[in-house]
């Protein structure tokens, strides 16, 4: 492990310092009916009812979004919260780890105690994240000619090169990375809140019709309509809330690669970020990847997933392709990946449902078809077959890898209490 | 400002982007041209407003051959953009120039975006898509935007030794 040149303090003063008390969301639609606002009330109510919180005990808040969704300040009037800090910044995709890195430095900072962190989008019927509709529409100006002018717009339009590039330097195949949309589509199925819950294989990937080389349409994430909220406070208070404590080990927040104006100019392209943020990710939390029973790397597409999971040292770099079409990120499986499905099944929330879904493993009480108990928590069966279980067990660590694009991505190590 | 509708985008470079107004006024006298940064030498792209690596914010506006070879691309089957939808399957290819490569250090190049046209500018056919991937040899063409504004492109080099097999994604 090569220890990195920033200056970490973070061991020293906040690794486990900092928790995750409640989490929320709306139910992952297509065609919610409601404004962004309304949405983000309704998750971040979740999260409150979650923690055992009230609107008082919240006076920080954070969001992110793409010109797509409500600020702050109408959120928090609505649900009658009077805010010590906020900031409503831009961003998609690897801001997840970011804010909540974010969160603790301003509580840290004496600014306010405890923050909640949204991301509302109606990535379906309104702004479409796939980068249909307005956006493709948008007229073009400045910078965006280098791309835009040259049908260069959507993720999977921008990320291709980097994809097939590993392809070519490593050997990597369709059929490798197609297991990770079997292995998310399997533990969707048996998650309620799914918005796809069907089971797919790997013929079903390789058949359908291809979108941009090397991605068909399985390997693309779902489009939804959904909130999203975490709410981050200092370990300490969270002792005594309502659920199992999850503390933050460690956090990363929109790492990059050189010449990120324009990140190819700097090879190799077929690196991500992770090369250069796992060298702050794994010495401030005071563990390596094999130490971690579960991960969430982000699933744009299902090259993302793998890329991530390589650079973090999870495997070899090049042996990506292996380790996602090995059984080890399904359930029942070494180290699951993507428990809830991810954006490939579940729904798509610019990386929060990955966060949400590792929070609910660490307390050991994921939702899934398994019997409540008289004392209100599930019994898992640790059955995994479709309509069962989807608790890991014994998790006690967890890796977050949120990605924006190649050459941007973040991330957190989580620990049960 | 530079203005003009291509395949039905609108386009527009404002007269406070120094930086790209020239490269595409450039592009549009058929001269490729890259900002050499006075302290560093170094050629960069796309325009920046300082030298990535020496943060240098003088240069001066250099010809660059328009030849190279395809390092990686994307070959679109489902158009987002309306203007790109009669055009599917297209190629955005990213080519390392020969000018610079793996300079200043190892993994670094010029590696410039356009699109596989033919070499009279008209997108290219299937049949030309099937013959290039990674390693093809290519060459710059422009294509014209509005007056005093144009795009640079790629096309095959028809004079250039070229690999026996470029690399391509292996579903046809």
């Amino acid at each position: 492990m090569t220890q990195s040149d920033v200056d970490a303090t973070t061991p020293k003063y906040l690794r486990n310092k900092y928790a995750i008390v409640g989490v929320g969301e709306t139910t992952y639609r297509r065609g919610s009916q409601e404004s962004t606002r309304n949405l983000a009330t309704w998750a971040i109510n979740n999260a409150l009812d979650d923690a055992g919180l009230e609107a008082a005990d919240i006076d920080g808040m954070l969001s992110y979004s793409g010109n797509d969704s409500t600020m702050s300040p109408f959120v928090a009037g609505d649900l009658g919260i009077r805010l010590n800090f906020y900031m409503d910044v831009h961003g998609g995709g690897s801001s997840t780890e970011a804010l909540i890195g974010i969160a603790m430095g301003v509580i840290e900072a004496g600014m306010c105690k405890t923050v909640a962190i949204f991301r509302s989008m109606n990535g379906y019927t309104q702004v479409r994240i796939g980068g249909t509709g307005a956006r493709s529409a948008a007229p073009i100006t400045g910078d965006q000619v280098h791309m835009r002018a040259y049908g260069w717009q959507s993720a999977g339009q921008m990320f291709a090169p980097t994809f097939l590039r590993h392809m070519y330097d490593y050997g990597t195949t369709s059929e490798q990375v197609a297991h990770v949309k079997m292995a998310h589509s399997k533990h969707a199925s048996n998650n309620p809140k799914a918005f796809y819950k069907t089971r797919y294989t790997i013929e079903d990937v390789l058949n359908s019709r291809i979108i941009c080389k090397p991605l068909h349409l399985l390997d693309c994430c779902v489009e939804t309509d959904n909130a999203t909220c975490i709410i981050v406070t200092r370990a300490e208070r969270a002792k005594d809330m309502k659920q199992p404590l999850v503390q933050i080990r460690s956090v990363v927040g929109r790492c990059c690669k050189p010449r990120i104006d324009m990140h190819y100019q700097h090879g190799p392209i077929s690196t991500v970020a992770g090369y250069y943020a796992k060298d702050i990710l794994w010495p401030n939390a005071g563990v390596g990847p094999e130490e971690i029973d579960l991960t969430g790397s982000y699933d744009a597409f299902t090259f993302t997933t793998m890329l991530q999971l390589e650079e973090y040292g999870f495997c070899k770099k090049g042996e990506g392709g292996q380790y996602v079409s090995s059984g080890i990120i399904e359930l029942g499986g070494a180290r699951p990946n993507n428990t809830s499905g991810g954006h490939l099944c579940e729904g798509y929330t610019h990386g929060m449902n990955m966060v949400i879904e590792n929070v609910r493993q660490l307390r050991g009480n994921v939702d899934d078809s398994c019997p409540v108990g008289a004392d209100g928590k599930r019994q898992h069966t640790y059955n995994y077959s479709e309509g069962g279980c989807r608790q890991v067990k014994d998790a006690e660590l967890s890796a977050n890898l949120g990605w924006a694009m190649p050459g941007t991505g973040s991330a957190m190590v989580m620990q049960r209490g | 400002m530079l203005q003009g509708e291509y395949l039905g985008m609108r386009l527009t470079i404002e007269d406070v982007d120094k930086e790209n107004l020239a490269f595409f006024q450039y592009c549009a006298q058929g001269d490729f041209r890259l900002q050499k940064g006075k302290k560093s030498g170094l050629l960069r792209y796309p325009p920046t407003t300082a030298c990535p690596w020496t943060r240098d914010r003088e240069y001066d506006w250099v010809s660059v051959e328009g030849k190279g070879t395809v390092h990686s691309y994307a070959e679109v089957h489902h158009a987002i953009q309306p203007a790109f939808r009669e055009h599917v399957p297209y190629m955005i290819l990213l080519v390392d120039l020969d000018t610079q490569k793996g300079q200043p250090s190892e993994h670094e190049a010029l590696r410039v975006v356009g699109n596989l046209l033919t070499a009279d500018g008209k997108f290219a056919p299937p049949e030309m898509i099937k013959t290039v991937g990674i390693g093809t040899r290519v060459r710059m063409i422009f294509k014209q935007v509005s007056e005093g504004f144009a795009l640079p492109h790629w096309t095959i080099d028809e004079t250039a030794a070229q690999p026996a097999t470029p690399w391509r994604y292996p579903q046809e």
